[in-house]
């Protein structure tokens, strides 16, 4: 009998100092005491090891050099990869002549779109969303035009990486440049250049055969909004502007492949999900799985811009082509230019309330840059946008369109944060307008249990209420702040999270520990959150369990790491793993005592029947010769993730001479269901909030009138620096997700969806005036304020 | 009856109506009975056989991964959505 | 203009002490002492984020100086003395910022980690009680997209106040598999997983 890890004790509130140790400062969770302190847990329930904060299994190997990422990998007889991008922002290619690069010494290899066979205009499933491999090919080399600056055009495998480069300035292309045009709006007018001949608007489901850059136009209505705001005693209405925005992790793309004579292709690269790439390998080259094998290196960074593939298939076809290893590796300026950034956005948002503080309707336009290829997340913006709020009548159009930009990936959150950049400066309008406190007001209208969202389905348990009370509560929301120019804004952001199958393999050793391989690439302390669950239910420390990262050939399907789905779904089978250990040992231990196996308990680490007892570790090495190793599986694909909702509280100054905002203190407030393990669930909060704060102040695309990105390299694409920040306090509230057996909810994505929206509501509150585009960067402050 | 949510802009085919009862034990069921009671909505809906790629189906506010084979509760609710990705 | 073929080009036998090692490398005047630590002698600890200065991702000391070495030819560092991330520790056990790092749970991909100890320890070296605005200061050449810093800058506010031999065995708590044994009960029970003050 399997008995299911359960709390110990009952909730308490453990106030957490700085470096991790627990010190409870004995206040029941429901109390209404002031919430002080650098790293709040509202705990709900205590474990032995799920809650503490071990050393993570990587740690170090990551602080000693010794970790390998992608572009550390090094094998015998290597070649280096370049490839040649385009110059032109929207072109067709009329001819590709590389013949003076093949003479050139040192040069192997060159290939073209010519390389790769024809796509179907057909759609796969990647797992976490679509593909349309016709597109996907075309990224990879381009077909008949280039649709962005940076398009890849050809690639080159040469004896160095100096001679690859070399090899690209013989490169021949004629180009036919044609109009660009890179804004949302104006993409959407009749009179727009088309970047694709064949797109048409879908309307959900609806061809409507009308040529155009709108790929995909859907909508959600609930209720009666047309009567709702004619009932509503306040209407607000605004729209916003979002500049396009890199992901901007640190380590560049890389891909090292070896395409054998026996046709098996083996691929060594950072990626946010081996089996991802493996599939998107696949139909890219027309290769099937079986003869794919995938290694994920350590990533330096991915936040959703590290599952697509953008050098891997390159460096296979090279390898192809040569019968030689080839790394492919990114510089800079080709990440900001040729690898998705997220959307550029136009979102109209309109709201209205009555005289006592509930919102009754509420409408939204968002329209997304997709970039050259259909495919942005605007329809997880529409889920997102007016979610934290019980609206009975609401209306929202989401309209995907093609830019002469990257085709847009992933940004954590996607979509998320420019939708709330719009309704978190409604609703603060709103509540100003009403004379509400706006945590109070938000609270009036708080979505719960039970709450229909505009799109439809309706909120399972969830934590909104919990997040916006301990906001109220915090000492910074109490805290006085005085000084001119200097203001306090508040903003909330809801991230559904996803599920996803995953598989782990538990292999128990005749020394009480145990070996946990799994396929979620560790890009923020995964391996540790995995093993705790694992050690959780089988009575082991964290460090009894030995986490392994494996290759495709070496554990069962697992999605990506991300969409907020790794300590959940991997988490999950791992906790199936670690029940199918204890299930097998009970057997084991029966025979031992020639009792049933159904009498056998398990508990605290301990197997007994009647008086009998035996430890995990005692049973463990006994396992040789009761039958022979024991390995668990657990393969799940759930469906009961939680999503989650958190809260900003940030106090900013601004100069009105300069422009400049600096940010004073800031807060974040994230229910996470329950932390494995907490100082990593900070760890996202913290950056997921820099993230945004980086968005909200000084981000953004700088585009020339041909379509050109003129601020390609991290000096002028100005992420935030430690100089530029406080310290970014948290508390981690805990309402469980009754999907999950501790409560998981996803942690990593929501951070970034209120910092913008939280920042523009200080902002108005510094200098009483409002921001409607980001970023709100020094010359938009001073263009605001009149000051030029 | 499960309760079919109907998506706005194919509630021209559904006489304007939001929410449709539909019989059907699972997700294939109640789109066959969908489009008895109102055709062209299944052309809409799916590519073949299967879900259109762009759609996803909710059945009691939970996305399901299984698509047409998703088990329905006399008392569920079912949601089509547009497909969506995180990061 | 057409290139010619650039192997044969002069190339130049660099003598230095790495990680307290004399060691010498080949290379043409144009290479980056980063391409030569990371290709040439194969010490990829250092990592490349953007080539150009402007992410501290390829830090190292060079006599004691901290540089960007994608900013320093391989050949300037004839007769210098370099110390990379692969030199942090000693036998004695790990750097007080390493195991800071661990601790405080100051990295998340660690693509940023190298460049960030090799700052910090140069921070500490001239500077060994930093205010935290010292800290912000002086690490803001070094980029982090995943921790916000936060915990980064606890974590060298932490190592300062740390006494070098406290750091010393802690190197079985990071998960290399050996034995519990050579550490205090305090840290056994903050870092292998059991609540505080149990077991």
């Amino acid at each position: 009998m399997v008995t299911t890890a359960r709390p110990r004790t009952a909730p308490k509130t453990n106030g957490n100092n700085a470096n991790g140790n627990g010190k409870k400062n004995g206040k029941n969770g429901n109390a209404t005491g002031v919430l002080t302190g650098s790293n709040i847990v509202l705990t709900n329930g205590e474990y032995n090891v799920v809650g503490t904060r071990p050393v993570r299994h990587d740690g170090m190997d990551k602080v000693t050099g010794r970790a390998i990422y992608g572009a550390d990998v090094k094998l015998p007889g290597l070649l280096h990869g370049k490839i040649l991008r385009s110059p032109h922002a929207h072109a067709r290619i009329k001819g590709i002549d590389t013949s003076k690069a093949a003479a050139l010494p040192g040069v192997k290899a060159i290939v073209t779109g010519a390389d790769i066979a024809t796509g179907e205009d057909r759609v796969i499933d990647l797992g976490e969303g679509s593909g349309n491999v016709k597109w996907m090919r075309e990224n990879i080399l381009a077909d008949a035009k280039v649709l962005y600056k940076g398009h890849a055009i050809a690639g080159v495998a040469a004896t160095s990486a100096l001679i690859a480069e070399q090899a690209l300035k013989l490169i021949e292309v004629d180009y036919e440049p044609l109009p660009a045009v890179t804004e949302v709006r104006a993409a959407m007018r009749p009179d727009a250049p088309l970047l694709h001949d064949g797109l048409t608007t879908a309307s959900l489901g609806k061809k409507t055969k009308k040529k155009s850059n709108v790929a995909k136009h859907f909508q959600f209505v609930l209720g009666d909004p047309d009567k709702g705001f004619k009932q509503a005693d306040i209407v607000v209405e605004r729209e916003v502007d979002t500049a396009t925005v890199h992901q901007g992790y640190i380590e560049p793309q890389n891909g090292t492949a070896m395409w054998g004579q026996d046709g098996n292709l083996t691929v060594w690269c950072s990626t946010q999900g081996a089996f991802a790439a493996r599939d998107q390998l696949s139909e890219i080259l027309d290769l099937p799985v079986s003869r794919i094998k995938v290694i994920p290196t350590e990533i330096g960074g991915g936040f959703g811009g590290k599952i697509n593939v953008y050098t891997e298939p390159v460096a296979a076809l090279l390898s192809r082509k040569t019968g030689r290893p080839v790394k492919v590796l990114m510089s800079r300026a080709d990440v900001l230019q040729a690898t998705g950034p997220t959307p550029g956005s136009y979102v109209r948002v309109k709201m209205g309330a009555t005289k006592d503080g509930r919102i009754i309707a509420a409408e939204a336009e968002i329209a997304f840059e997709a970039g050259g290829y259909p495919g942005s997340p605007v329809g997880a913006a529409a889920e997102c946008v007016f979610s934290p709020y019980d609206i009975p009548n609401g209306r929202i159009d989401g309209y995907d369109v093609v830019v002469n930009k990257p085709r847009s990936s992933p940004y954590r959150a996607p979509g998320a944060t420019q939708a709330a950049f719009a309704t978190e400066q409604v609703v603060d309008e709103l509540a100003q307008k009403l004379g509400m406190d706006p945590v109070d007001f938000r609270l009036r209208n708080a979505a719960k249990e039970g709450t229909r969202r505009i799109d439809g389905p309706v909120f399972k348990r969830i934590g909104c209420v919990e997040v916006l009370e301990a906001t109220k509560r915090h000492a910074h929301y109490q805290a006085p702040l005085g000084g001119p120019n200097r203001g306090r804004g508040v903003a909330i952001g809801y991230w559904f999270n996803i599920g996803l199958p995953s598989s782990v393999a538990i292999h128990v050793n005749d020394d009480g520990t145990v070996h946990l391989v799994e396929g979620s690439t560790d890009i923020g302390g995964t391996r540790a959150s995995i093993a705790m669950q694992a050690a959780e239910v089988l009575g082991l420390t964290a460090h009894e369990v030995r986490p392994s990262v494996v290759d495709t050939d070496s554990i069962g399907f697992t999605g990506v790491t991300g969409g907020s789905r790794t300590t959940y779904a991997t988490g999950y089978a791992a906790i199936e793993a670690a029940r199918d250990v204890v299930r097998q040992m009970s057997e084991r231990a029966a025979l031992l005592w020639e009792v049933e196996p159904e009498n056998v308990g398990f508990k605290d680490g301990t197997f007994s029947a009647g008086r009998k007892k035996l430890a995990f570790k005692e049973l463990a090495g006994k396992l040789g010769k009761t039958g022979g190793p024991v390995t668990g599986r657990g393969n799940v694909d759930p469906k009961g993730q939680g999503g989650a909702f958190a809260t900003n509280i940030v106090d900013v100054e601004v100069d009105l001479e300069t422009g400049k905002t600096q940010i004073l203190r800031f807060t974040v407030v994230q229910d996470a269901g329950k932390a494995i393990h907490p100082s990593y669930v900070e760890g996202q909060m913290q950056g997921g909030a820099v993230q945004g704060i980086g968005w909200a102040l000084n981000e953004e695309y700088w585009m020339n009138a041909r379509g050109e990105m003129t601020n390609a390299s991290l000096l002028d694409y100005r992420m935030p620096t430690s100089y530029d920040l406080p310290m970014i306090d948290t508390v981690i509230v805990e309402v469980p997700n009754p999907g999950h057996p501790f409560g998981v909810r996803g942690v990593g994505e929501v951070p970034i969806v209120p910092p913008p929206a939280a920042i523009a509501n200080a902002i108005a509150a510094a200098i009483g005036t409002r921001l409607y585009t980001l970023p709100m960067n020094p010359g938009a402050i001073l263009e605001a304020t009149g000051v030029i | 009856m499960a309760t079919v949510w109907i998506p706005s802009l194919m509630r021209e085919l559904t006489e304007g109506r939001q929410t449709v009862e539909v019989e059907g034990s699972t997700v294939r069921q109640v789109i066959r009975n969908l489009e008895v009671a109102f055709p062209g909505i299944r052309a809409r809906l799916c590519t073949g056989d299967e879900l259109a790629t762009h759609i996803n189906v909710a059945v009691d506010g939970i996305v399901t991964r299984m698509g047409m084979l998703e088990r329905v509760q006399p008392d569920s609710e079912v949601h089509f959505l547009p497909a969506v990705s995180g990061g | 203009m057409v290139a010619t073929e650039s192997a044969k080009t002069t190339r130049t036998l660099v003598s230095t002490r790495i990680n307290g090692e004399e060691t010498e490398f080949i290379c043409e005047p144009r290479q980056s002492l980063l391409e030569c630590l990371r290709d040439g002698i194969g010490l990829t600890g250092t990592k490349e984020g953007c080539n150009d200065g402007n992410c501290g991702a390829c830090n190292v000391l060079m006599d004691g100086r901290l540089v960007n070495s994608c900013l320093v030819l391989g050949v300037e560092a004839q007769g210098a003395e370099i110390m990379t991330v692969e030199g942090m520790a000693g036998p004695a056990g790990l750097h007080p910022l390493q195991q800071a790092f661990l601790e405080q749970a100051a990295l998340q991909c660690g693509i940023c980690t190298p460049g960030f100890l090799v700052a910090a320890r140069a921070l500490l070296d001239q500077n060994p009680d930093p205010t935290e605005h010292d800290v912000r200061f002086w690490l803001a050449g070094n980029l982090c997209r995943c921790t916000g810093y936060d915990k980064i800058v606890r974590a060298v506010l932490e190592a300062a106040r740390m006494k070098p031999a406290a750091a010393n065995v802690q190197a079985v708590h990071a998960g290399n598999g050996m034995a519990a044994g050579a550490s205090s009960a305090k840290a056994t029970a903050k870092t292998n997983g059991k609540a505080n003050g149990k077991g």
